[in-house]
């Protein structure tokens, strides 16, 4: 007899007892057609099935985007002012520059308050009440319903100055800016790591100097993607613009001078205005306006992300 | 040699900051404070801006404009009844069915169902979703939403008239392209925050489901979704609140009619259309009445997002314990 034999026979006995108790025992294999394994599945495909089904009006927007969108798209359309009634032909050249100062006057407002404050929460007091009372402030301002920063700026600028104008327009899209760039540019801060500014610190800096010289600088990238992501957000608002930027069938210039103070088109309002026409013309600028539109806000989009990934 | 130059710094102890240095300190450390205590003023500002010209609404409609349902600026008649029922009615068709597709794809995005490539794909579709703006929402809605529903609700109101979801036709804009206008907004928050919720479950607990033999779908409803509840729960409101204030998809697609309904297929109004459409032309009269209305939108949503932060806060707490 081999050595190598022996346990096979020893086993024999201990075979038939791990038999036994198999029998009062449930078996431990899933059978491919139980009950339990075909709901796994059925569920699953179900996942898919909503999954797939929720991607499908993306796929439409761009399809009909690109495709009526397109079909319009030219030099011309992004150069001339938008037609009036009846008329062929036409542009929304005066709609993008107005998209374009708009959102900049926004962002001058907007990106020094938020960064100020998110100094002011990551830096300088993270665990005081006022910091508390700030970050439940911001929170409460991303909630803030868009039509209701419009309504906000239309009786703080507009009653006040007496005209619909850009600037009042900037107001509204800066009320709906600051709270992301608040809440973005605290976390990019946050993510600073503590010993380069513990280092700075034990050189003898001031706090200020910290901030400036270490903290900005490393956390740049992630408050840029703050920044740009709530410029594609305001690029794209309509309800903020309606009555206080309105709309204008010219340009922003009056004698060779740029004036501000006046209504003021923007791509979206021309959108909103021209969806609801029943020209076939100034339909088919809706859709090549809303091409542009949603061009811009994913470049802008996209560029955030690729800065917001060196950071990693 | 510049070894031997640096030398000379381990022995050189840096002074204090110059005069200069402290001032600007002070100086900027005093500019951030201001910052964050601007926030804040701002917030204050935007409600007693609101509430200020408000107040003659208030003082001449008072409650009787919450539960009328004329608008009639000729006669000076104004109530927001129906207004108020359209964004409620609207938000939660939006919510059940954006909530419904939210939370599957929040679950198909976080529980391996995806080599990570087709994660990607699936996760960037939910963002790119959110970046749309929603005037292009409301634009397709009229030319691809509208058509492409309109067959089947006249099915149903000619079969299913009697039921009064389906009491009318769908004669263009109505409340049902509207909502799931709306639902495709609100499906972005609603997967982005109960994937949060999804993953702040410790890994120990689905390891532990999957170690007693529970198939993938009894770990996800038995373990996973009840664990998470509280953040799911929190990211509904969330969507919730999206969905009341949003605004031009709605005035864009709803048909701004001011009538009390429940079906699906008829023009009803919400607040925020309401004031999207008569702000641009009111005289001063209506603007302390539409005033008024924003008050409600702003104390509706309010509530909703105050609520909805609450519950989040709340669920963060429990699943860590």
């Amino acid at each position: 007899m081999s050595p190598g034999a022996a346990p096979a026979v020893d086993r024999r006995p201990a075979d038939a007892a791990a038999v036994a108790a198999r029998a009062s025992f449930p078996s431990l294999r899933r059978a491919p057609l139980e009950r339990r394994a075909l709901r796994s599945g059925l569920l699953t495909a179900g996942a898919w099935a909503a999954a797939i089904l929720a991607s499908i009006p993306l796929v439409s927007v761009l399809f009909m985007l690109i495709v009526r969108g397109g079909a319009r798209l030219h030099w011309d359309v992004l150069l001339e002012l938008p037609p009036a009634g009846f008329e062929m032909g036409g542009g929304f050249g005066n709609a993008i520059v107005g998209t374009v100062v708009m959102v900049g006057l926004a962002a001058l407002i907007s990106v020094p308050i938020g960064i100020l404050a998110a100094v002011f929460l990551a830096e300088l007091g993270p665990h005081s009440s006022l910091a508390g009372a700030v970050r439940f402030g911001a929170k409460t301002l991303t909630g803030l319903p868009s039509i209701l920063a419009g309504v906000f700026a239309y009786a703080s600028v507009v009653l006040v100055t007496g005209t619909y104008s850009a600037p009042a327009g900037a107001v509204a899209l800066a009320v709906l800016m600051v709270p992301t760039v608040v809440l973005t540019a605290e976390e990019a801060m946050k993510m600073v790591p503590r010993i380069t500014r513990d280092a700075a610190y034990g050189m003898g800096c001031t706090r200020s100097q910290v901030i400036w010289k270490i903290v900005l600088p490393t956390a740049l990238p992630g408050i840029l993607t703050g920044v740009m992501l709530s410029v594609a957000r305001a690029a794209g608002e309509t309800a903020p613009l309606l009555f206080t930027a309105l709309f204008s069938s010219f340009w922003p210039v009056e004698h060779d001078a740029v004036r501000l103070m006046q209504p003021t088109a923007s791509l979206a309002v021309l959108i909103y205005n021209f969806s609801g026409m029943p020209f076939e013309n100034q339909i088919e600028l809706a859709w090549a306006a809303s091409l542009v539109l949603v061009m811009i806000v994913l470049f802008v989009n996209i560029v955030s992300r690729l800065l917001g990934r060196r950071r990693v | 040699m510049s070894s031997l130059e640096h030398a000379a710094v381990p022995g050189s102890v840096a002074g204090s900051p110059s005069a200069w240095d402290f001032f600007a300190d002070r100086a900027f450390r005093g500019l951030a404070k201001a910052g964050a205590v601007l926030i804040l003023l701002l917030l204050a500002f935007i409600l007693w801006q609101i509430g200020r010209k408000a107040w003659p609404g208030m003082r001449d409609y008072g409650v009787g404009f919450l539960t009328s349902s004329t608008w009639d600026v000729g006669r000076g008649h104004f109530g927001i009844l129906p207004a108020i029922w359209g964004t409620l009615y609207s938000s939660f068709l939006a919510l059940i069915i954006g909530g419904f597709f939210g939370v599957v794809m929040a679950i198909f995005l976080t529980q391996d169902f995806l080599p990570p490539r087709m994660a990607v794909v699936f996760r960037t579709t939910v963002e790119l979703l959110a970046a749309i703006p929603s005037v292009v929402y409301g634009l397709w809605g009229i030319f691809v939403v509208v058509p492409a529903i309109r067959p089947g609700a006249d099915w149903l109101y000619k079969h299913l008239g009697g039921i009064p979801f389906f009491g009318s036709t769908l004669s263009g804009p109505g409340l049902l392209p509207a909502a799931l206008v709306l639902a495709i907004m609100i499906l972005p928050t609603v997967a982005a925050v109960s994937q949060d919720a999804l993953r702040q479950v410790p890994y120990r607990v689905k390891e532990a489901a999957y170690g007693m033999g529970a198939t993938r779908w009894e770990a996800i409803l038995k373990v996973m979704l009840p664990t998470a509840t509280t953040g799911i729960f929190g990211a509904l409101v969330l969507g919730f609140g999206r969905a009341l204030g949003e605004t031009m998809a709605l005035a864009m697609l709803i048909g701004n009619s001011n009538q009390l309904s429940l079906s699906l297929f008829s023009p009803a109004n919400t607040l925020a259309a309401l004031l999207a459409l008569n702000f641009p032309e009111a005289g001063p009269r209506e603007v302390a009445v539409l005033m008024y209305a924003a008050l409600v939108l702003l104390g509706i949503t309010l509530i909703v997002n105050i609520a909805g932060g609450a519950i989040m806060a709340v669920a963060g707490r429990t699943v860590k314990r």
